[in-house]
């Protein structure tokens, strides 16, 4: 479930400098950062051919070592690593690069909170590639397309915590990306540039590939470490964090796919080049997932803070029928509110930009509902697939999901009384924030997202119900 | 008027308990527990094969020492691998014994993860992805034309035994909706006539071209690029000066 659930506020105190005072916008609360840089940019988009990270994204080209060489990878990786540890935290935080699993907590802070000093213990590098969330499919492109600059990245990222090893642990229905993957650091390892003496840069590391088997909850950064550890994928508490106590009681950093792979090229291009993009802190290139009722659904790298509706008609071939057929857009996976049309023709895909629309980036991967789309069916199956997900460890979560399954699919039909409609407002917001996880967090919100646009929708469904049915049983009790 | 009075708590009573359990449980997944079969029980032996043996001891060497429970996964895949698709009892007995836990340590393992399937299932495990980005795309036609094909119900197995169905939530290929899965491989953009077209080459043991079905070769904008049209660039390519030197 990558980290589109995980909590950013849940940080440590020294994180707690990123977010500022509570400010209200249309009623709802919104964190901005303290200091408002000033705007550089007024346009977005589209980004030159050259400005793209994931030159291989479509597979067009060889992804093997020679023909990544020649696409750039692993040019003066040594000359980076020789750099040191300082030099590339310094690198990433110039960037402005936020984790692009879906939490986005600025990616330098977390390697920085590597490098205390050691007390004997081996550090890992753990890369989320359980990319499971509905609607998020960028990782897959990476590792079949591209799998030099995630090598690439873990061996830098590696450099910068002074880990000892990486490991990527991939979904278990990925079979043949995790090949893909596999041959890739074979050949990283022959031709030296990762194993001892890495790059001949004195320094060893080592990359390995573990598969998962099937569970959403593994994209859970803790839950994904005890996955490694060979147990069931459950959440552990925190604190302490995994950069104090992670896989195998050694500090562990967990980044997403994405976030790794672009670090190479973020070092070699400097902070600043990747910095240029996008608006002030919500900088950088992104690979979109444009899915659902769009003309040409596709995966595409833009820049960061494209307006919604150019990245659809732009790449996307434009809604299903026109912009005018558009219903709502889930727009950073299956976990995030959805929005409806009229915020879909003005957001900004960012971070700020859809948080002030009462949504998340998320993964961005974008699902887009025309107007035949069944909405509350389709926020239902969402609801589906959350309680099938859920490990079972917390109360809230595992019964608390089911009764919103149970609850939203007499919506579909309309069998239930308007009353109820605050009912499950009010389920929803006794899950969010009561589970060890964020898997909670993400049931809730796209019910909270439905509930809060499509209230008439579901009122009307209950009212045709009860003209041909009589009164529901709901209606009845309450 | 206690009679009356009885029938209306009756009547709430009735009520009451209906809005309690309303809906019959889904089966989603396969028994939690397991049942002894003349397929599937502690006394048929199983060992990895010499061959697999070799990547017991690959897999083993990734983690380190005392973490070998860390191997737990990918050995049970690989039993699962050698067993025909599916994990017999037996076979976690021997996952237990190499890497030297008690068994309920594999038993928990083993059903936590959907991949593990512990009965016996077909050749080819047909994987319909049903999750709100292919239902968008049409995976209701998609499920019902392999029922259809195969004579397989979601959770079982076809009368010839060949085929298994399930019904799996995201299997992250969302741009390429709707798809399924079919042992290792995702066949993906599909039709019924493609799902038709597959089953049936399946049934006749030939393999399908895996991959997107609708002329694209992988997640790019079918009918053109709006990206990556021009050339990659080389090695040094805006390297900035800091690195330079």
């Amino acid at each position: 479930m990558a980290g589109a659930l995980a909590r950013v506020i849940r940080g440590t105190k020294t994180n707690l400098g990123i977010v500022g005072p509570l400010a209200n916008i249309n009623n709802v609360p919104v964190r901005f950062q303290q200091t408002q840089a000033p705007p550089t940019k007024s346009k977005y988009g589209p980004l030159a051919d050259q400005d793209r990270i994931f030159t291989n994204l479509y597979g067009r080209h060889d992804w093997r070592l020679k023909g990544a060489m020649a696409r750039g990878d692993w040019y003066l990786t040594k000359e980076i690593l020789l750099k040191g540890t300082d030099w590339i935290v310094n690198e990433m935080k110039t960037s402005g690069l936020r984790g692009r699993g879906g939490a986005g907590f600025p990616t330098g802070m977390k390697w920085s909170f590597m490098n205390k000093p050691s007390d004997g213990r081996p550090k890992y590098l753990v890369v989320n590639a359980d990319e499971g969330e509905p609607g998020t499919c960028k990782d897959r492109e990476i590792m079949r397309h591209d799998p030099h600059k995630l090598v690439e990245g873990c061996l830098i990222a590696g450099k910068a915590m002074g880990a000892q090893a990486a490991y990527i642990y991939i979904r278990g229905e990925f079979y043949n990306e995790a090949s893909n993957l596999q041959v890739a650091i074979a050949e990283a390892y022959q031709a030296g540039l990762i194993g001892k003496n890495a790059c001949g840069s004195g320094y060893d590391f080592d990359v390995f590939v573990h598969r998962g088997a099937g569970a959403y909850i593994c994209g859970e950064e803790t839950a994904l470490i005890e996955s490694i550890e060979g147990k069931q994928g459950k959440p552990r508490l925190k604190p302490p964090f995994p950069a104090d106590v992670g896989l195998f009681g050694c500090p562990t950093t967990v980044n997403n796919v994405e976030t790794i792979a672009v670090a190479p090229t973020i070092c070699r291009r400097g902070g600043k080049w990747f910095a240029s993009f996008g608006r002030a802190r919500n900088s950088g290139t992104k690979l979109f997932n444009i899915s659902g009722h769009v003309n040409t659904p596709c995966t595409v790298e833009e820049e960061m803070s494209i307006p919604l509706k150019e990245l659809i008609e732009r790449h996307a071939g434009g809604v299903c029928g026109g912009w005018d057929n558009l219903l709502a857009i889930i727009p950073g996976g299956s976990s995030t509110p959805l929005i409806p049309k009229d915020v879909c023709s003005t957001v900004l895909m960012d971070f700020d930009g859809l948080v002030a629309a009462q949504t998340s980036l998320g993964t961005a991967a974008i699902i887009v509902m025309d107007k035949s789309t069944d909405i509350v069916k389709a926020i239902a199956r969402l609801i589906m697939f959350y309680k099938h997900e859920s490990c079972g460890q917390c109360t809230p979560c595992r019964e608390g999901v089911s009764w919103m399954n149970k609850i939203m699919y007499r919506f579909v039909e309309g069998n239930a009384s308007p009353k109820e409609i605050d009912m499950l407002w009010e389920i929803s917001k006794q899950i969010e924030g009561h589970t060890i996880c964020a898997l909670g967090d993400g049931a809730a919100w796209p019910v909270q997202g439905l509930i809060r646009h499509f209230r008439p929708e579901l009122e009307r469904r209950m009212q045709v119900w009860a003209c041909t049915h009589g009164p529901s049983m709901a209606e009845k009790l309450y | 008027m206690l009679s009356s009075l009885r029938t209306g708590v009756k009547g709430l009573w009735r009520a009451s308990s209906r809005a309690l359990q309303t809906s019959s449980t889904l089966q989603h997944d396969s028994l939690f527990v397991h049942r002894d079969t003349p397929e599937d029980n502690p006394n048929i032996p199983f060992e990895f094969t010499e061959q697999n043996q070799k990547r017991v001891d690959a897999l083993l060497a990734i983690y380190p020492e005392g973490h070998k429970r860390a191997a737990m996964i990918p050995l049970l895949d690989l039993a699962q691998r050698q067993n025909n698709g599916w994990l017999p009892i037996s076979a976690m007995h021997k996952v237990a014994e190499i890497l030297n836990l008690p068994r309920m340590r594999v038993y928990e393992v083993a059903t936590f993860y959907t991949m593990f399937i512990r009965r016996p299932i077909g050749k080819y495990h047909v994987q319909v992805c049903t999750t709100t980005p292919c239902w968008l795309r049409g995976s209701d036609a998609v499920l019902n034309a392999i029922k259809e094909a195969t004579g397989c119900e979601v959770g079982g197995n076809s009368p010839c035994g060949k085929f298994s169905l399930s019904e799996v939530e995201c299997l992250g290929a969302c741009v390429n909706a709707p798809m399924l899965q079919v042992n290792d491989d995702y066949y993906e953009d599909l039709t019924v006539e493609d799902t038709k077209e597959i089953i049936e080459k399946l049934k006749k043991d030939e393999k399908p071209l895996p991959g997107p079905r609708s002329g694209r070769f992988a997640s790019e904008p079918l009918g053109g690029l709006t990206s990556l049209t021009e050339e990659p660039t080389g090695p040094g390519f805006g390297v900035q000066d800091g690195l330079k030197a």
